[in-house]
């Protein structure tokens, strides 16, 4: 119970965030890069957050809650898959072809590889010391 | 309807389209998720599918609020693209590359198909 609290209060937290970022970021050239630039920070944060979680040993109920809230919760909705796939299906669907197909495949390579610079981060770096018991 | 209480229903929205994707994604169960994240593909196809379904059927502040908030706090690309970044620093390179590629290619096929069929 207490999981899915820290989930949805994060979640609020980070939808939030996402709504009102977006809306002041301009659509270039078709592309909504308020959600690209979502998207690519919330898998940099994220891949930081749970490798620097990891390096901290084996999980215990405050390091569990701190991936719940953070993690799943605030990361989770700030960053969003549904908006992708249909502003890339409406770029597509409306003939701007190349666009909505590299903004596609640019959110999911450059996403990856974001999120896997803060996995390595996050190894080098785990800040997160007062969670450490 | 105001900007800020917009804003806080979209909120609310993404904290209910948060705890749906925790429940889903722990639905799946964990045999499978340890082999491929199943649960956060399943959770994305679905939510593609219904944001394309809404964006042909629902308009106003309600496709803000169930769209912007309920459906982009379900889905998540933070997850999706750190899995498929652990699957390729463990050099399972077909999983995490593949893996990413499908998902994107289904999603986007089924948000078209969810907006086919509800397009009014």
């Amino acid at each position: 119970m207490i999981s899915a609290i820290l989930v949805g209060v994060g979640g609020a937290l980070g939808t939030i965030v996402r709504f009102l970022l977006s809306a002041v970021t301009p659509n270039v050239a078709g592309i909504p890069l308020g959600t690209l630039l979502i998207n690519l920070s919330g898998a940099l944060a994220l891949g930081w957050l749970l490798s620097a979680l990891a390096a901290q040993g084996t999980e215990s109920g405050r390091r569990a809650q701190l991936r719940l809230f953070f993690g799943t919760g605030v990361l989770g909705g700030y960053t969003t898959y549904s908006a992708l796939a249909v502003d890339s299906f409406e770029a597509i669907a409306s003939g701007s072809v190349a666009a909505g197909i590299v903004y596609a495949a640019a959110s999911v390579v450059l996403g990856v590889a974001c999120a896997a610079f803060g996995i390595l981060l996050g190894r080098r770096w785990p800040v997160i010391r007062r969670a450490r018991r | 309807m105001s900007v800020l209480l917009l804003a806080l229903a979209v909120g609310a929205a993404g904290g209910v389209g948060s705890v749906l994707r925790y429940l889903v994604d722990n639905a799946v169960p964990e045999r499978l998720r340890r082999r491929y994240p199943w649960g956060i593909f399943l959770v994305n196809l679905t939510g593609s599918f219904a944001l394309g379904a809404m964006t042909g059927a629902v308009s106003g502040d309600w496709s803000t609020i169930l769209g912007v908030g309920l459906l982009g706090g379900y889905t998540t690309f933070s997850t999706a693209s750190v899995d498929a970044a652990r699957l390729l620093l463990e050099r399972r390179l077909a999983a995490g590359a593949l893996g990413s590629v499908a998902t994107l290619a289904a999603c986007v096929a089924v948000a078209g198909g969810g907006y086919a069929l509800f397009a009014s």
